[in-house]
């Protein structure tokens, strides 16, 4: 039986699940702690503070105001004294504001979100209060883009929703806090699945799993046969199959045009996280304030994934899997093939933090650069069709027209390029590069 | 003569003689039927086609020159002077003076006065560096070092130095073309006014940190920490301060090097003057402090104890904090100073390094999302 | 702690240039052995030198003249070498070697910029200098003795050579082919010829194991082949007695060396399938042309230095298809 799998491209690093098999360990938040949420935590613009220093606070209280359409609400996620407004160097290794909290260690909740773990699967609100319901507790997409969900449910004129694709594919290596979430919250994310089809009125749901996680695509599997119309496919183990316009094209082979977003093509797709995430905002009234994240590495004493407030700092991640190795050499927020490097363990969790990798230092840098000897491999596993070797020269002669005209602006930043470079070509620096020129431009041109 | 020869001869005379007639009559019939001006003004033009002007090219702005009413707007900065006095000339018009200008660096964060927190392994380009991470120090508004500003410099006036790690400015190439100023990714150069003199002095705040003053010295130690003495030491009010960053008009300067004295971070630079005086000009009862000095020294040596110590504990709330935690080079540090201050003169002392992004410069991460709206995978 | 901040992605698959040139080295042993086999000391010689002299050249043009790192580590300078050496006769002077590596590496590759930028196979550029600077040493083909160690072997002509005498003196291509080795000698080597091409066997093998590391794809020799197998099927089809058939062109002359060699140079050969497989069509098509109507028995090495010339129009024209268009 061959797996379904997006149309070209696509690499097959080593998979190193070393936490696949770690539970959900709860981190409560420390008594007297600071932590830090910073009010961009989303793709957008960043939302607008609307509490004061020394304002008491509980878990559930809204901190920031969405900034506009495609922005989010800022909850708290612990109580206690806002001690400052002020900027801290978030994962991005700038520094951004931030609402500082001193926690009191009562872990104080508002009143109106419900406490109990009990499962609730009757689904009362219409898709009105749904979608009103996702916008106001700040939900964004988990898988680590951390685009605000209730864009993506509101539908524009002229594009129906054919099916909601349930991303539980997890590619990146080391990540495997959405298979927990799939072993553990499985009845929960169902109910939240079905939550999302009500929102967009869709009868039908598509969840991808891929197949290095038997165990949850057979949990799920179990649990989608109880409800009409949501199916379970499992799918080849190939990076970057949990993009979504590969996601898209593996399940239902349509590809979304150039520029275009997955409801032209009649699809809307979530994360397993985030489905969680509605359910325990629809049911429990329950705000987007904590999260699971995995902590691993070849040198983590005990990789884990835990559920963690967001403001957390990673310290704390860190000093429960068993404290930083002394031959730490880089510490990336996410996974290694599009996860950002940090520059110090104090950087705060925040809604995009799907996991913290522990780099030990002889595989923390990269090989010395050779020129381009045109092997092609950086075509062949290019997944949107791009020639890379092109768009880094481009980017060195600083040729940004031509760089558009090449479809740099179609490059999803997988990696699978500099991946495979056997010249050690850092070619995703430089298509980054011309992706931002060209903005500019644009910007420039728009505005004449 | 063999008739071969003849004959070869004679075929070749004619073939000549057809295509020098066929190429006259072409030259006659498809001649370009072009104002005369813009081949003469672009023979005066220094031919480097670096878009300094504006103008993609020099023949663009040749022909921009025959068609405009007057040369005010349109300006050769390699040329200079004398060539828009010939370009003026040429063209009937009255030719527009402009001061020299030359780019100078706004960043003095040299490897001596801003430590490395962490080291940058990526691609070697500025706008790279820069678009993903404050850089490798703890001030994210500095010099990332790589230099992007090298590489677009057309005129040779631009390199790295290799113990500072920063670019050198070359005076005598520099054309002011606007390249470096638009290249840098933290907008670190000028092009600043050298004055009417042939000396090219200058003085500018060589820091574009916005941080508070506290946070800014402790990534640098030339960074300008925003105190204002020197705005209230300039006699012709030529220097402002906002978001704890001065900035000197160069236009109102009148060169006197009070704020240079001034300065307790050594964060203003005047290149090409003669050497500084050992003391402050400015603080004429500058004799009486020294003197307290030494009796507080031996009175009451705890006071300066506590104010050692005071110093440290803020140093460490700063960097847990904001700044990365792995500043480790204090003694280096320190050391390095000792020895930096010891040779004055035209080699500025190192100052103001930068420390964060603009604020605009940050959200365009966000705007990208914006304009795409795509979600990337995990 | 001092960390490192680099930009994605943090891993690597752990290619590199060096296991692609040793991979290729490895490859190309089988039939140097076979060339050692039947040509003997000349055999050695011509390779040593070769490669010495591309080695040394690569060094002094980057030391002296170019005065950047020299790159010979890399390893790409010892397989034109090689390369280089299998298109030559085991009985080439020295001095013409040299001059072969000279060219080869001086004009074929450092005067484009060094590895990655020139547009034409640098070993063929040297072959084929050499080939009309000095075209009777370079015709003239040892022939095969088994271990042969003497120094002054017996020369002979190729089978390319003989078909061509042959059918200009107007023999029919079944007599001709009477006088030549079998086709099983054609396949194991014991024919006439330069050192790397005669083993049809020794030539597979090692594209075979250059497959298998994904060094190569199967477009340009299956291609290149095949369209050289229909043309030359189709011409003797329409008169056997004047074309040969696809089994004679497939195995002689440098067909199997270009095709699985030569052509398939990644520096030089298009980056698409669809454009590799255009390629090959064209090198298969243009050899049988050259060698049916040109002044050449061979055509291979002019075959593909001109679909060389055509490879940066095909990758402009050729793109892959984007994801979403």
């Amino acid at each position: 039986m061959s797996l379904k799998t997006f149309p070209k491209g696509g690499v097959h690093p080593e998979e190193n699940k070393l936490s696949a098999n770690a539970a959900i360990e709860i981190i409560e938040p420390q008594e007297k702690g600071l932590y830090a949420i910073p009010v961009s935590q989303h793709i957008g613009a960043p939302a607008k503070v609307v509490v004061k220093k020394n304002d008491v606070v509980k878990v559930g209280t809204l901190l920031a105001q969405s900034g506009g359409f495609v922005s989010a609400n800022i909850h708290s996620s612990v109580s206690g004294k806002v001690k400052k407004i002020d900027v801290v160097t978030d994962s991005s290794g700038y520094k951004r504001e931030a609402v500082i909290i001193q926690a009191d260690g009562e872990d104080a909740w508002e009143e109106s979100i419900v406490r109990s773990e009990e499962l609730i699967s009757e689904i009362t609100a219409s898709a009105d209060e749904i979608k009103k319901k996702v916008s106001e507790f700040g939900i964004v997409g988990l898988g680590g883009a951390t685009f605000p969900a209730h864009v993506k449910l509101a539908v524009p004129d002229g594009e129906k929703a054919e099916y909601l694709m349930i991303n539980g594919v997890e590619c990146e290596p080391y990540l495997t806090s959405d298979h927990r979430m799939m072993l553990e919250k499985g009845e929960e994310i169902m109910v939240g699945i079905r939550i999302l089809m009500k929102a967009l009125g869709v009868s039908k749901a598509m969840i991808g799993i891929e197949n290095n996680k038997p165990d949850a695509i057979a949990n799920m599997e179990k649990i989608a046969s109880k409800y009409e119309g949501i199916s379970v496919h499992p799918l080849k183990v190939q990076y970057p199959q949990g993009g979504e316009k590969q996601l898209i094209a593996a399940l239902i082979g349509r590809e979304v045009p150039s520029g275009k977003l997955p409801i032209h093509v009649g699809c809307v797709v979530q994360n397993v996280g985030t489905a969680f995430a509605v359910y325990e905002a629809i049911q429990k009234n329950k705000p987007m304030l904590e999260r699971v994240v995995t902590l691993t590495g070849k040198s983590v004493a005990n990789p884990g994934n835990y559920m963690v407030r967001m403001g957390t700092p990673i310290e704390q991640l860190v000093a429960k899997s068993g404290g930083l190795p002394e031959d730490t050499g880089k510490i990336i927020s996410g996974g290694p093939m599009m996860g950002k490097a940090i520059a110090s363990t104090e950087v705060p969790v925040t809604k995009g933090t799907s996991g913290v990798l522990i780099m030990k230092q002889d595989e923390s840098k990269r090989g010395e650069m050779n020129p381009c000897i045109r092997c092609a491999k950086c075509v062949s596993v290019c997944p949107a069709g791009l020639e890379p070797f092109l768009l880094m020269t481009l980017g060195e002669k600083r040729l940004w027209e031509r760089a558009e005209q090449e479809d740099t602006m179609d490059c999803i930043e997988c990696g699978s390029c500099s991946f495979v470079c056997p010249s050690d070509r850092p070619l995703l620096d430089y298509i980054r590069l011309d992706k931002s020129k060209v903005i500019e431009n644009r910007r420039k041109n728009s505005s004449k | 003569m063999s008739a071969v020869l003849i004959y070869t001869i004679l075929t070749a005379v004619i073939i000549a003689v057809v295509f020098a007639v066929v190429l006259y009559f072409a030259s006659v019939k498809f001649k370009v039927v072009e104002n005369p001006l813009i081949g003469e003004v672009e023979e005066v033009l220094p031919a480097t086609n670096c878009g300094g002007c504006g103008y993609p090219g020099c023949r663009p702005f040749a022909e921009a020159t025959t068609k405009a009413d007057n040369l005010d707007n349109l300006y050769c900065t390699v040329g200079g002077n004398e060539t828009m006095k010939q370009v003026a000339s040429i063209l009937g018009l009255e030719a527009v003076e402009k001061d020299r200008v030359i780019s100078v660096l706004r960043c003095n964060g040299t490897e001596a006065m801003r430590p490395h927190t962490n080291e940058f392994d990526g691609a070697s380009n500025c706008t790279v560096a820069s678009s993903l991470y404050s850089g490798e120090t703890g001030c994210s508004y500095g010099c990332v070092g790589l230099g992007e500003c090298v590489d677009v410099c057309d005129f040779d006036a631009l390199h790295m130095d290799p113990v500072t790690g920063l670019p050198v400015v070359n005076e005598d190439n520099c054309t002011a073309c606007n390249a470096c100023v638009v290249a840098c990714p933290k907008d670190l150069f000028e092009l600043r006014s050298i004055g009417k003199g042939k000396k090219n002095l200058r003085i500018y705040v060589a820091c574009m940190n916005e941080e508070k003053g506290n946070v800014a010295k402790k990534a640098c130690e030339a960074a300008c920490i925003g105190c204002s003495k020197c705005v209230k030491v300039c006699p012709a009010d030529a220097i402002t301060v906002e978001n704890s960053l001065a900035y000197i008009d160069y236009e109102l300067c009148t060169s006197c090097r009070k704020c240079v004295y001034e300065c307790p971070t050594d964060a203003i630079l005047d290149i090409n003057f003669p050497p500084r005086k050992a003391e402050n000009p400015n603080k004429k009862p500058a004799k009486k402090p020294a003197a307290k000095k030494v009796v507080k020294a031996v009175e009451a040596p705890e006071l300066d104890l506590t104010k050692m110590v005071k110093e440290e504990p803020k140093a460490k709330k700063e960097v847990s904090k904001d700044a990365p935690a792995f500043v480790k080079e204090s003694v280096k540090k320190e050391e390095l100073k000792a020895e930096s201050s010891k040779l004055k003169g035209d080699e500025a002392k190192p100052k103001a390094k930068s420390q964060e992004p603009k604020a605009n410069k940050e959200p365009k991460a966000d705007k990208k999302g914006d304009d795409n709206l795509e979600t990337s995978k995990e | 702690m001092k960390l490192t901040l680099s930009p994605s992605p943090h891993i690597h698959s752990g290619n590199s240039m060096t296991k692609v040139m040793w991979t290729v080295v490895i490859a190309m042993l089988p039939a140097l052995l076979v060339s050692v086999y039947y040509f003997g000391l000349g055999a050695i010689k011509v390779t040593a030198v070769a490669v010495a002299a591309s080695v040394f050249f690569e060094w002094a043009i980057t030391k002296y003249l170019l005065q950047k790192d020299n790159t010979i580590m890399d390893g790409s300078a010892i397989i034109t070498g090689m390369l280089l050496a299998f298109n030559l006769p085991s009985n080439l002077p020295i001095s013409i070697i040299i001059i072969g590596a000279l060219v080869a590496i001086g004009i074929g590759k450092m005067s484009f910029g060094g590895l990655g930028n020139n547009p034409f196979n640098p070993a063929l550029v040297g072959r084929v200098f050499l080939l009309i600077s000095f075209p009777v040493h370079m015709t003239s083909w040892p022939v095969p003795e088994v271990m042969n160690f003497a120094i002054d072997a017996t020369t002979g002509a190729t089978p390319l050579g003989v078909m061509g005498e042959g059918l200009r003196n107007g023999e029919t291509v079944s007599q001709i082919m009477d006088k030549l080795p079998t086709l099983l000698d054609m396949a194991t080597g014991a024919i006439g010829g330069s050192l790397g091409e005669v083993s049809a066997i020794a030539l597979i093998l090692g594209g075979l194991y250059m497959l298998w590391k994904k060094v190569i794809t199967w477009h340009i020799p299956v291609s290149m082949l095949l369209s050289a197998a229909v043309l030359s099927g189709i011409l003797n089809l329409v008169n056997p007695d004047i074309y040969a058939g696809p089994g004679f062109h497939l195995l002689t002359g440098g067909m199997l060396l270009g095709a699985i060699f030569m052509a398939t140079d990644m520096v030089t050969s298009p980056m698409t399938p669809k454009g590799q497989i255009f390629f090959g069509v064209g090198i298969g098509l243009l050899t049988i042309i050259i060698r049916t109507w040109g002044a050449y028995p061979e055509g291979v090495s002019f075959a593909i230095l001109l679909m060389n010339g055509w490879t940066p129009l095909i990758n402009r024209y050729m793109k892959p298809k984007r994801f979403g268009k």
